[in-house]
């Protein structure tokens, strides 16, 4: 008896192997887990993409909202745009940080197609982006009215993407501030 | 008019070396240890590439943003540990040595003593009984007798 379960070792062993692997199979390996989850969104203090007026960490304060990180040069932010209108439009609040883009298009971008944003933030140098750990634009973060960033979202926000991950989480904290 | 085209050579051969190092590093251990630790991060854009070999623009980022922290006088240890708080474990490639990494750093160890100890058993095992019984050596020798004509 102790010789058969012996004998079903290896193939035990294969098993578990095969489970991890089919199930690594499945994960997207662009995926980080984000470093900011829980922690206060950074400080910054960063001009308009209209004007030179500065903005800082307390202008975003006060109310949940959906940080997303753009640029002109970004052909996935194209995709998402007309989402982010739509959510606009639904009352959910959007601040926009333009990424190390050109400030003249960044302008066209949004008088050509529709500014979605509350604040339009002008991150030139990709500093705020640096301490945000954005690897890639498109991004979305959502904070909390006390600025804590709840959760983020790296890709294209679609219909999808809303209604399954950010929707439920975003109405939850206006729900319960 | 030919040592003007070879002036003209020579000028644009120290441009595209500056093109290749844009970092003003006072000396070359700061430039060593520039390498070391851009050899250690990991580029969170294309992930199976370091800092230092990685084209993305995020990689340029950051190893401006390493070279300023160094400019700044800050250690190694403490360079690392702010580029974690923004972007995560993952950009380490070496991850630290703690009770929920222990089974990652310890398992291939692990499984070689294991391989060992497997192989050593099934040899032991297969070894055959050589020596042979006082009864057993008589009975060969008789048998062997008996053959010969």
């Amino acid at each position: 008896m102790r010789r058969r379960l012996l004998l079903c070792l290896p193939l035990l062993a294969f098993l578990v192997l095969a489970g991890l692997l089919f199930r690594g199979l499945h994960r997207d390996p662009q995926a980080l887990p984000s470093a900011l989850v829980g922690q206060p969104f950074p400080a910054f203090s960063l001009p308009g993409v209209q004007d030179e007026r500065l903005f800082t960490r307390q202008d975003l304060l006060g109310r949940p909202a959906l940080v997303n990180v753009w640029g002109t040069w970004c052909v996935a932010c194209r995709e998402e745009h007309p989402v982010l209108t739509r959510l606009k439009a639904e009352g959910v609040v959007i601040h926009g940080i333009n990424y190390k883009d050109d400030n003249a298009s960044a302008r066209r971008w949004l008088a050509e197609f529709h500014d979605p944003y509350q604040l339009d933030i002008r991150d030139d140098e990709g500093r705020l982006g640096l301490d945000l750990g954005v690897y890639g634009a498109p991004e979305t973060f959502l904070i909390d009215a006390r600025g804590v960033v709840r959760y983020r979202h790296v890709g294209v926000v679609d219909q999808r993407v809303w209604d399954a991950d950010l929707g439920p989480r975003y109405r939850a904290l206006v729900a319960t501030p | 008019m030919r040592v003007g085209w070879l002036l003209l050579l020579l000028v644009w051969s120290t441009l595209s070396q500056a093109a290749i190092d844009p970092y003003g590093f006072r000396d070359d251990a700061e430039r060593a240890r520039f390498q070391a630790l851009t050899r250690e991060l990991r580029c969170p854009k294309c992930q199976n590439q370091d800092l230092a070999d990685s084209n993305a623009p995020i990689a340029g980022d950051l190893r401006r943003e390493i070279q300023r922290l160094m400019a700044a006088g800050r250690s190694d240890e403490e360079i690392i540990a702010l580029l974690e708080q923004r972007y995560g474990e993952f950009i380490r490639y070496r991850p630290p040595f703690e009770g929920r990494t222990l089974l990652l750093w310890l398992l291939p160890g692990l499984a070689l003593l294991a391989g060992a100890g497997l192989l050593l058993v099934l040899t032991r095992r297969r070894r055959p009984e050589q020596t042979l019984s006082d009864a057993e050596r008589q009975r060969l020798a008789q048998l062997q007798a008996e053959e010969e004509p």
